[in-house]
C-alpha cells in the first residue's frame, strides 16, 4: 500500500533558510543543505524548498542551493517560488530537483503547466494553490477562491474549477495551501482539502495549519490528502519526524517507518 | 565502463549522483558507439513510451541496447526504462525494444486511489536475486508512474507492489534486471540496490 508522505517545507531567502531556530546537534539552521541532510536522515519522505528570495538577480544562488542539496540527499525534492517560465523550470530540474512547483505564474499564464508537462513530464509539474475561504457566489461556487502574492491578491477564480483545469492542462500533483490556516498551527483546512482531493485523480499535498501529529492524522484521513506538508512543528523541534510517523502508524495510517 | 543511457527522457542527475555516492563515475551518453564499449548499462528514464522509443531509434540506441543485451553485460532498467524493454506499451500503443517478452500496461484506477502512483511503497520480492539482496523487510521505494511492466512469464517477475492491484515492480531475465521504482531516489535501500547491481556479474541461478 502506498504510504502517506510527510514533507518538511523549507523557506529559503537569498540562499539561507528562514526558520529553524531550535535545531541542535550542530545543524546549521540557516544552511538549507544542512537542513536537507538533517531531514533526509530523520526520515522525511520528500522535501519542498520554497524560494522567497526578494530579488530576481539572485536566482543563481538558489540554483546553487538546489545543486548542493541534490548532492546530499537521495529522496525527491521540489522547488517552488519564482518559477516563471520553461527556462526557470529547466534550471531547477537540471540542478537536481525532482519537481518544480508553479503557483502565481500558472494562474497568470495557464499554458505554462502544459508546456512544462510536455517538456519535462507531468510528474515534474506541481501546481501550488494558495486558497482563501470566501462567501460562495456565482463566480466562486465552491466558496474557495484562488489568491496570489501570499494571499494579498484575490483572483476571482474558483479553487475547485482551477484544480480540475490544472489537471486537464497537465499538472501531476497539487500542493494545496490554505491561506486561512497557514501559520495558525491550528490544523489543516479539512473541508477544502477533501473537496479538492476528491475532485482530482492526481495526488494532493495538504499545506497550512499543521501544529500537532493529530492534525496530520485528520488531513490524511478526513481530508483525504495523499501527503502532508509540515514546517514550524518540526523546524522548532517541537516534534520529530520519527515521532510523527509513529503516531500516524499507531492510527493505521500507512507511513514509511524505516529509512 | 558504466554507461548511463541518455535518450532525453528525464533527468539523469540523480542517477549520476547516486553512483557518485558509491564512489563510481558513470558515463552519461547518447552515443551508440560508447554503449558498445560498456561493461554495464543503466537505462533510466521518465516520460511517455512513444516519444522515448522515437528518440531511441533516432539516436540508434535501440540497436545498441539490443546488442548490449546479447553481449550478456548487466543491464538495469529504471522506471520508463523498465517498461520499454518489453515488446510494446499501452501508452501511445508504442512498439518497444522487445528485450523481454510482454507488454506495459496502464495502472487501473481502483476505487479512489490516485494515478500516478506517486510516493513510497513496498516491494514483495518473490524470489532471490543478487540485485535485491540485503534489503530489510518493510523497506520502501520511491515510485512515480501510471504504467507498469507486465512480462509474459511469471518467472520474470522478481517483485510485486500493491496499488489497487498487485503489479510487477521488479522484473528480470538473464542479464537484465529492471525496477519500476527509482532506486536512485529511494534513500539507502535504493543505494543498496545500485551497489548490488554494480557487483552483479549478470548471471544468477534460476
Amino acid at each position: 500500500m502506498l504510504s502517506k508522505r510527510i514533507i518538511p517545507c523549507l523557506d529559503v531567502r537569498d540562499g539561507r533558510t528562514t526558520k529553524g531556530i531550535r535545531f541542535k546537534n550542530n545543524v546549521d539552521i540557516g544552511d538549507p543543505v544542512a537542513m536537507a541532510r538533517h531531514y533526509y536522515e530523520a526520515g522525511a519522505d520528500e522535501l519542498v524548498f520554497y524560494d522567497i528570495t526578494a530579488s530576481s538577480d539572485r536566482r543563481n544562488i538558489m540554483i546553487d542551493v538546489v545543486r548542493r542539496v541534490a548532492a546530499e540527499i537521495l529522496i525527491p525534492f521540489s522547488v517552488g517560488g519564482g518559477i516563471r517560465n520553461l527556462n526557470d523550470m529547466r534550471e531547477v530540474l537540471l540542478a537536481g530537483a525532482e519537481k518544480v512547483s508553479v503557483n502565481s505564474a500558472a494562474i497568470l499564464e495557464p499554458s505554462l503547466i502544459t508546456a512544462g508537462a510536455q517538456a519535462f513530464g507531468s510528474q515534474c509539474i506541481v501546481l501550488g494553490m494558495d486558497v482563501k475561504r470566501v462567501t460562495a457566489s456565482p463566480a466562486i461556487p465552491s466558496g474557495y477562491e484562488m489568491v496570489i502574492h501570499g494571499g494579498r491578491t484575490p483572483m476571482g477564480i474558483d479553487a475547485l474549477w482551477w484544480a480540475r483545469e490544472a489537471v486537464r492542462l497537465g499538472a501531476g500533483e497539487i500542493c494545496l495551501n490554505s491561506i486561512d490556516a497557514d501559520g495558525t498551527q491550528a490544523g489543516y483546512e479539512l473541508t477544502l482539502t477533501r473537496m479538492i482531493s476528491e475532485a482530482v485523480p492526481i495526488p494532493v499535498i495538504a499545506s497550512g495549519g499543521a501544529g500537532t501529529p493529530d492534525h496530520l492524522c485528520q488531513v490524511l484521513t478526513q481530508g483525504r490528502a495523499d501527503a502532508a506538508l509540515i514546517a514550524s512543528m518540526v523546524h522548532y523541534g517541537t516534534y520529530t519526524m520519527q515521532g510523527i510517523k509513529e503516531y500516524l502508524a499507531q492510527r493505521q495510517i500507512p507511513v514509511r517507518l524505516i529509512w | 565502463m558504466i554507461v548511463i543511457i541518455d535518450y532525453q527522457a528525464g533527468n539523469l542527475t540523480s542517477v549520476v549522483r547516486s553512483l557518485k555516492a558509491l564512489g563510481v563515475e558513470g558515463a552519461v551518453t547518447q552515443d551508440p558507439a560508447v554503449v558498445a564499449q560498456a561493461s554495464r548499462v543503466i537505462f533510466p528514464g521518465v516520460g511517455a513510451a512513444g516519444q522515448a522509443m522515437a528518440t531511441l531509434r533516432e539516436l540508434g540506441l535501440d540497436q545498441a541496447l539490443r546488442q548490449s543485451c546479447q553481449r550478456g553485460i548487466p543491464i538495469l532498467g529504471i522506471c520508463l526504462g523498465a517498461q520499454i524493454i518489453l515488446e510494446g506499451s499501452e501508452e501511445n500503443d508504442a512498439t518497444c525494444l522487445g528485450l523481454l517478452p510482454g507488454r506495459t500496461r496502464a495502472l487501473p484506477r481502483v476505487q479512489d486511489l490516485k494515478i500516478p502512483h506517486m510516493g513510497w511503497n513496498r516491494v514483495r520480492f518473490l524470489k532471490d536475486h543478487p540485485v535485491f539482496k540485503e534489503l530489510p523487510e518493510g523497506a520502501e521505494y520511491y515510485f512515480v508512474h501510471s504504467y507498469y511492466p507486465a512480462p509474459d512469464q511469471a518467472s520474470m517477475v522478481l517483485g510485486v507492489t500493491d496499488h489497487g492491484i498487485e503489479f510487477p515492480s521488479a522484473i528480470g531475465w538473464r542479464n537484465l534486471v529492471a525496477t519500476q521504482f527509482h532506486p536512485e531516489k529511494s534513500g539507502r535501500f535504493g543505494l543498496q540496490i545500485l551497489e548490488n547491481f554494480l557487483a552483479w556479474d549478470g548471471t544468477h541461478a534460476e
